[in-house]
């Protein structure tokens, strides 16, 4: 695996033609049917969620939805959700539940959307809830970081068993350009903040954050759609088959301490 | 949400501050003695304010409290014993300067990070109390936070007891990288199994709740009462002023705006505080200490 630093791979998941869940869906999963709505309030373009078919095995997919373009983007609000979109993700999830299908998350996203409606809506508790309800969720889930991991929006879709990146995914509490603005006052020293805040795949396994890096083509997932989204097929074919082997109590047990122990403080 | 954006929001809600020096000017009496509303500009005596819980008499705002006043003022005399009270943070992703900072800020506050927590009884009833100080790092979640507060729901869940906590924050510690925003999930899920083993919980939530704090065990309990005109959001105000550039109301994102949105069960007063928590418990059926107050 290449080692570059936290700017270089930003540089990398921001490339125009990076693929997103709009080309590894088709590519993942066969007869995927996309199911809409919160039953709530609307549905958020900014998540799709639905079933279809890994391998042989039904699965409930929710993703954070990237355009490819101008137009897709303006769909998909640049994959930023609003609370309809979480309590979307989180009625596919319990509708996975009830049926024993597996969970997966692509996540992709700069953060839960910050505005006005997403305010009057819940944001904070849309968020809240999925957390909590996620981690009681008897069915396996598991996240992928396909680019951007933007703090409690990207978390919402990942409390999971096991937590996948792209070799060149990055996930932090902060975006690079509002840490640089709050330390330094300078939104455009983004480059050393995403130095300082170690949030490279490699690093955030050093954490116990990242249970699995998933390798992209060398200079990145653009410059082969296909390849990487064999290895992502690969690795996630692998982990539901280990999964639904695992006895349901043992894997939440498992799930709550893959984040309960996570902290550094003495006593 | 970042520290500099919250005295913004308090300074624009409150109106701006006149400079000190002119109180000082027309009245001859020595500074510490005396309180300005920041909100009304009302100026009374340190000593008057402090009997009035710190809530201005002429508009009611309710001003921001140290751990320890709030806890003298809604936990039973004596009552109060303390839980993991020696955690102290590390640095996880090696911040600059983030030890120096920490270590400043709890000789300047006396506490080793923004929480506390502890077992008291409220009017003699039992609970689990966890209280945040905004005047350690604007009450920012890191590994300590985060820790305590899966500890007390823990310990809630082994004793069986309500767990009562008085939420502020600016948000996830940034300093601590992705460490803090993972103590968002390990907080939900002590949460969820406290609340999944039948458990009570109670967020009061007081000046400012915003951010991952919000976007976590704040906004799940199973009642939530807040103080009066406090700040209750999830995105900072001046992010979502510069995504949609046009000014926000002044009570976007108060108390009585998030229970007009539906977030909130109950705004109460700082001086009925006590005994709504207390009346809350006791028609959940836990039982009644001593003689209480
Ligand atoms: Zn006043």
């Amino acid at each position: 695996m290449s080692k570059l630093t936290a700017c270089e791979r930003l540089e990398i998941i921001r490339h125009k033609d990076r693929p997103t869940v709009n080309d590894y869906i088709p590519a993942l999963f066969t007869r995927f049917m996309e199911f809409h709505g919160d039953r709530l309030y609307g549905d958020d373009a900014a998540i799709i969620g639905g079933i279809g078919y890994l391998s042989e095995t039904p699965v409930t997919v929710i993703a954070q939805v990237k355009g490819r373009n101008l137009e897709e983007n303006k769909r998909s609000n640049f994959s930023m959700p609003h609370p309809e979109g979480y309590r979307k993700a989180l009625r596919l999830a319990r509708q996975a539940e009830k049926f024993h299908r597996p969970v997966i998350c692509l996540v992709d996203t700069p953060g839960a959307f910050c505005g006005i409606e997403a305010e009057e809506r819940g944001q904070g508790e849309a968020i809240a809830k999925n957390l909590a309800e996620f981690m009681t969720l008897k069915t396996p889930v598991i996240s992928v970081v396909l680019g951007e991991g933007g703090s409690g929006g990207a978390l919402a879709l990942a409390v999971c068993d096991e937590l996948a990146m792209l070799e060149n995914a990055l996930y932090s509490v902060i975006s690079p350009r509002g840490a640089a603005s709050i330390l330094w006052k300078d939104g455009t020293k983004e480059k050393e903040a995403c130095e300082v805040l170690k949030i490279t795949a490699e690093n955030l396994s050093d954490f116990g954050v990242c249970d699995r890096i998933i390798p992209e083509p060398e200079g990145g997932a653009h410059l082969s759609k296909d390849i990487t989204a064999d290895n992502i097929y690969e690795y996630l074919v692998d982990a539901v088959y280990r999964m639904k082997n695992t006895d349901i109590d043992t894997l939440l047990e498992q799930r709550y301490h893959k984040f309960r122990k996570i902290g550094m403080f003495t006593e | 949400m970042a520290l500099e954006d919250l005295f913004k929001v308090v300074k624009e809600r409150f109106g701006a501050e006149q400079s000190s020096s002119a109180i000082e000017k027309e009245v001859e009496i020595p500074q510490d003695l005396l309180f300005k509303c920041p909100r009304c500009s009302t100026v009374i005596y340190n000593e008057e304010f402090e009997r009035a819980m710190k809530v201005c008499p002429k508009c009611g705002y309710h001003a921001r409290l140290t751990w320890k006043e709030r806890l003298d003022m809604t936990v039973d005399k004596g009552s109060f014993k303390e839980l993991d009270e020696s955690l102290r943070s590390l640095n996880p992703i090696g911040f600059p300067k983030y030890e120096e900072k920490v270590e400043k800020l709890s000789e300047q506050v006396g506490m080793n990070d923004a929480i506390k927590t502890g077992v008291c009884t409220i009017r003699g009833y039992r609970c689990v109390i966890g209280i945040m100080d905004s005047h350690f790092m604007m009450a920012s979640m890191g590994s300590v936070v985060g820790e305590k507060i899966a500890r007390a729901f823990e310990y809630a869940i082994e004793h069986k007891l309500p767990v009562v906590m008085f939420t502020a924050s600016g948000g996830a510690r940034m300093q601590e990288g992705i460490i803090s925003l993972m103590q968002m999930a390990k907080t939900s899920g002590a949460v969820k199994r406290h609340s999944d083993a039948g458990g009570l919980y109670i967020t009061v939530m007081t000046d400012p709740t915003t951010g991952g704090v919000t976007a976590s065990f704040a906004s799940l309990g199973d009642v939530i009462l807040a103080e009066p005109k406090v700040l209750i959001g999830f995105a900072g105000r001046r992010v979502i002023q510069d995504t949609i550039r046009q000014r926000l109301p002044d009570d976007f994102q108060s108390a009585e705006f998030q229970q007009d949105c539906g977030f909130v069960d109950m705004i109460v007063e700082r001086g009925m505080m006590r005994k709504r928590i207390s009346n809350i418990l006791k028609i959940h059926g836990f039982p009644k200490e001593g003689t209480g107050r």
